[in-house]
């Protein structure tokens, strides 16, 4: 190495993989885990205010459904995804079935498989244990962030995401906690079970970015309402999956007529 | 019951999560096709999830009634107006609590003003 990447490296603690020199400070030295992990923490920290109410209904939803307050906490602490966690929550005291609740968490948590797809080639270099840690922490906010900034800037990878996704975990489940805690004091007037689809409304409507994307919701909607009393909760899932295929059939059959226009 | 569909979401969600992470190297990323789909998958599931919360009829789902009258009255009911407003309240504010505590307050309005089904 030259003398200038193992003057970087001393307390870098990347084992010297990032060799590029990125003069942060005036020592012209990489900056430190620490530094890296606030910087990370210091991009989610906005994010964070939108997350709170969502974890406060985790908790409050899930009381109020009939789960104890240790059901509701091992739900944020063990799979640790909110829009699953509430549609586990709604189906659960609709008494649905263990499958079609598994079902339906892991087909709302399969878009994480995109992430980890995306995420892979910058985080290579992270072995074992803490690549697991990195996998358990990954949420829509986290990655967002960590992909957008690792494709624009040499910053210490793991350092950043962890910087990133740790105050997001904390918040969970400290707001899980609350939510249980103020679940209970909620007025028998206040339908705070309805919170639970307008939260999925606050997600859906920035989901619906193009005609594409419209089609499948339509669909996806239209469907689920049509199905909604068959078994199983199939309507969902069929709905999920009639709103997919609407979604591509939308896609190609938008690219093909621009392909035709161009030529 | 719960803790075992905890346990297996759990560790299902994982698996989802460290996929790629793990695998990256033996698999060459996501098929492109999987990877179009998978584009469409949050507005599906969360609108699959979400539409038919908000046209309840008798509160219950409209599939449950199948008549005119009540396809009307799901369009009309307090739910599907506090949807819309709640929307409306998204697309304009980005915001997630400001969705919710419009969409509460005009949900408690709306059956205050018109009785709750």
């Amino acid at each position: 190495m030259s003398a200038a990447a193992s003057y970087a490296s001393t307390d870098c603690g990347q084992g010297g993989r990032n060799r590029q020199l990125f003069p942060l400070n005036h020592h012209n030295v990489r900056m430190s885990f620490r530094g890296n992990f606030r910087s990370g923490a210091r991009a989610v920290a906005p994010v964070t205010v939108g997350v709170i109410p969502f974890g406060l209904i985790a908790g409050a939803a899930a009381v109020d459904a009939g789960l104890s307050g240790w059901q509701a906490v091992g739900l944020s602490m063990v799979v640790f995804a909110g829009a699953s966690q509430l549609a586990a929550i709604e189906l659960l005291s609709e008494n649905a079935n263990a499958a079609v609740v598994v079902g339906t968490m892991l087909v709302i948590n399969l878009r994480m498989m995109m992430y980890s797809a995306s995420l892979a080639p910058f985080l290579e270099d992270v072995r074992g244990a803490r690549k697991a840690l990195v996998a358990y922490l990954l949420t829509d906010q986290a990655y967002a962030l960590s992909v957008t900034k690792f494709a624009d800037s040499d910053v210490s990878r793991l350092p950043f995401y962890l910087g990133a996704a740790a105050p997001l975990w904390i918040i969970w489940q400290l707001c899980t906690v609350a939510g249980v805690v103020a679940g209970a004091a909620v007025p028998e007037w206040l339908p705070l079970g309805f919170a639970v689809p307008l939260t999925f409304l606050a997600l859906l409507v920035p989901a619906i970015k193009d005609r594409a994307t419209l089609a499948a919701a339509a669909v996806g909607g239209g469907v689920a309402v049509v199905a909604a009393t068959l078994p199983f909760n199939l309507g969902l899932i069929a709905g999920a999956v009639l709103g997919i295929t609407a979604g591509l059939l939308t896609e190609s059959t938008l690219d093909i007529e621009g392909r035709e226009v161009e030529h | 019951m719960v803790w075992l569909v905890v346990a297996v979401a759990g560790v299902g969600t994982f698996s989802i999560r460290a996929s790629f992470l793990f695998l990256l190297g033996r698999v060459d990323g996501i098929p492109a096709r999987a990877e179009r789909a998978l584009r469409f998958v949050p507005a599906a599931v969360l609108a699959a999830l979400v539409v038919p919360s908000f046209l309840q009829v008798e509160g219950g789902p409209l599939a449950a009634r199948p008549t005119l009258a009540s396809v009307v009255a799901a369009f009309s009911g307090p739910r599907f107006l506090a949807g819309v407003i709640a929307a409306a309240v998204a697309y304009r504010t980005e915001s997630i609590l400001a969705t919710i505590l419009v969409g509460l307050i005009a949900l408690v309005g709306l059956e205050f003003l018109f009785g709750a089904e």
